[in-house]
This record gives structure tokens, sequence and C-alpha cells, in this order.
């Protein structure tokens, strides 16, 4: 009897906490991983795949399964360091194998050598190549961001990457950093905020 | 009022459940390895304490003593505890996926904590009425999140010390460790009980 009522009692204490562990478990649910997300959001969105996954979520996805933090290639250092803070370890120096001139690039196709093969169109992830097939192919170079991605499907070799010649529409004064206004200290960190937005936004644009 | 200060201060320093009682030394030397992830483990394992040792005291006395099942007893608290320690990581994950990621397999390894189980086992040893019960229970976690957090600021100046090389890693951890046990043993005149 006295065994009876002992299974009784532990098999109720363990039906009672397992209905209040279901219901943290529905309350408490994690949607997706927010670190995953919080990784996406500070890589650069290219989706250039040089960091060796095919985009950028998957390499976040990575990061956050133990990957090195030094494969963004696009995002470069400043990139690093963000991860970096985010995930509590150490900065690392860009991987070797992705060091590169951070000189913007854009693809080009030389449009007589072009068989119209589609392949590029296919591996383009930003959509930045039009044409069709047995038609000639050309970039929409405002679109491109120099990703690499389509050179190597090319069978004929017609892509080539050139940097980006610098002209006077696009040469960056950096106003900003020949700071010689004299501004208020209330207005300081305001202004200090607006700065580091602009500037962003013209690095983004060449 | 008076009584459970004493309780407190000397569950905290006097009987340090790590260095006096020697429980819980299995996250004392995992998870001291860096000082920003010994405080969340110092936080996930307060709460499960604390928590823990209420429940238990609850289930002891409501449940087990009426039915005279005190035989149970262990096995009624290591469920309480694995139940608490449960619940912590679901607010853990859901709160700070970081500190989820950095506790790893320590979070639930709490379950296993031989310090959170002995809490609720000393209480009904000793007799605790329910606010002792959760004052003892809070007073042990202290004292462990104390130690572990100077622990782990210790064994972070000890990464970037001249250790010589026959000491170097969890030798010279755990020599610390004694020492810091030794100057423990100091506060045992701390309180006198009568």
């Amino acid at each position: 009897m006295s065994i009876l009522i002992a299974i009784l009692v532990l098999g109720g204490m363990c039906l009672f906490f397992g209905a209040l562990l279901g219901y943290a478990a529905v309350k408490f649910k994690v949607e997706g991983d927010p670190l995953v997300e919080q990784l996406d959001a500070l890589l650069p969105q290219t989706q250039c795949g040089q960091c060796g996954y095919p985009g950028c979520k998957p390499y976040a996805q990575a990061i956050a399964n133990g990957e090195a933090i030094n494969k963004c290639a696009p995002g470069g250092e400043d990139t690093i360091k963000k991860i970096a803070n985010l995930m509590g370890v150490d900065v690392q120096p860009l991987d070797e194998s992705h060091a590169q001139d951070n000189t913007p690039k854009v693809a080009f196709i030389i449009e007589e050598d072009c068989i119209g093969c589609t392949k590029c169109i296919q591996a383009c992830p930003v959509d930045a190549i039009i044409g069709a097939a047995k038609q000639m192919h050309t970039i929409i170079a405002d679109e491109c961001t120099g990703c690499d991605l389509c050179v190597a499907p090319c069978p004929v070799d017609c892509i080539k990457m050139i940097p980006i010649a610098q002209t006077t529409h696009n040469w960056q004064w950096d106003l900003n950093r020949i700071n010689v206004k004299t501004i208020d200290a209330d207005d300081y960190s305001n202004k200090q905020s607006n700065n580091v937005k602009t500037n962003t936004t013209e690095e983004v644009n060449v | 009022m008076v009584d459970y200060l004493l309780l407190l201060v000397g569950t905290v320093l006097v009987n340090n459940f790590v260095l006096v009682k020697f429980l819980g030394l299995c996250p004392f030397m995992g998870v001291s390895s860096r000082t920003e992830t010994a405080i969340g483990m110092s936080f996930a394992t307060t709460f499960v304490m604390t928590i823990a040792s209420l429940l238990s005291y609850l289930v002891n006395n409501y449940i087990l003593a009426p039915l005279g099942l005190d035989y149970l007893m262990t096995m009624a608290f290591i469920l309480v505890i694995a139940v608490v320690v449960q619940f912590t990581e679901m607010v853990v994950h859901k709160t700070s996926a970081n500190l989820y990621r950095t506790l790893g397999i320590f979070l639930p390894l709490i379950t296993t904590n031989c310090a959170v189980l002995g809490v609720a086992l000393l209480n009904i040893y000793q007799q605790h009425n329910f606010f002792e019960s959760i004052i003892y229970g809070f007073g042990a976690a202290l004292g462990f999140s104390l130690v572990l957090i100077m622990f782990s600021a210790m064994r972070e100046k000890l990464a970037s010390a001249d250790v010589p090389m026959p000491f170097k890693g969890p030798a010279i951890a755990l020599i610390t460790a004694g020492l810091m046990s030794l100057a423990f043993m100091g506060f045992t005149g701390l309180i006198k009980l009568q």
C-alpha cells in the first residue's frame, strides 16, 4: 500500500512539473537563433560567398557554431571587430586567403566574346547581370557589388573585374575628417553619430 | 532577524559551500576561466539554488513528511532541482543567447551540482524552517558566486602571469583554489554560536 502511495506521489509530482515545464517551453520559445540574427545584421549583406558559405546568413550561422570570424573580406576589419565584440572573442586579422586590396571593383563583360550561356547570371547573387540564352549579357554597374562570383563560371573568360576609376563624380572628399568647425558641446554627440552615418552610406555607394 | 543575518553570513563566509564544504567544485573549476562567464554562471546558480531550496522545503514538509515518504527525499529533490534548472535554461536561452552559448554544457550541469542538492538536504537535516531554508539556499549560492567570481578574476591574472612550466594551466588553478580555501578557513572564528 505504502509503495503504491509512493509511486502515486512521485508520479503526481512528475506530472505537475512536466506540465509546468511544458507551459514554460511554450512561453519562452526562442524564435530562430537570436545570435544568428545579430551576426547577420553585422555582416555586409553582399552575399558574395568569399567566406566559403553561400551567403551572409549561412556564414552568420557558421560563426554561431564556432567558425572563424575573420573570413568576411567585404566587411573588412570593422566587421571583424564588431563580430569579435558580440561573440566575446579576440579580434583577429582578416584571413590570409581572403586578404586582398579593398579597392572597389566592378565586373565587366567583354561583349564581343560573350556566347550567351547565362552561367554568370545564375552565379550573380544580386541580379546585376541582364541577358538571355544565346543573347549577349551585360552588367548593371550600379548593382554590381564586385564579388567575383561570376568570373569563375564563365566558359569563355569574357568577364573581368575592373577597378572603379576615380573620377570627379565619385571622388571621396572625406570632408568629415577635416573637422574645422567649432560646435557646441551639447550638439557634439548628435553630430558625431550623424557623421558616422553619412560616412558609411558614402562608402557603400562607391 | 539577527539569527537570519548570522545564518546568511555564516553560510556565505564561514561554512562556504565551495571552499569549506568542498561542494560544487565542478563548475568552480570549469566555468572560472573568464570573469564574464563566471558572473553569468553565478546568477544562474543563485537563482537555481534559492528556488530549489524553497521548493524542496515545500515538497518535503507538505508532501513527503505527512505521507511518511522521507526515504524518497533524495529522489524528489533531484526531480525538483532538474525542473528548476530546465526552467532556468529556457529563461537564459530566451534572454541572453550569448550567455547561453558561453555557459554551454555547464548550464544543464547545474542539475548535478552537488552544492544544490547539498543545500536542499542540509536544510532538512538541520531542521530549518521556511525562511531559514530560503536564506540558507541564497547564502550558499552567494558564497558560491563570491568564490567563483574571485577565483575567475585570479585565473584571468594567472593566464598572463609568468608561471613555471610544470605549474601551467590546471595545476596552478588547483593550487590557487587550495590557497583560497586556506584563507576561508580563517573565517571559522568569525561567528560564535552559543
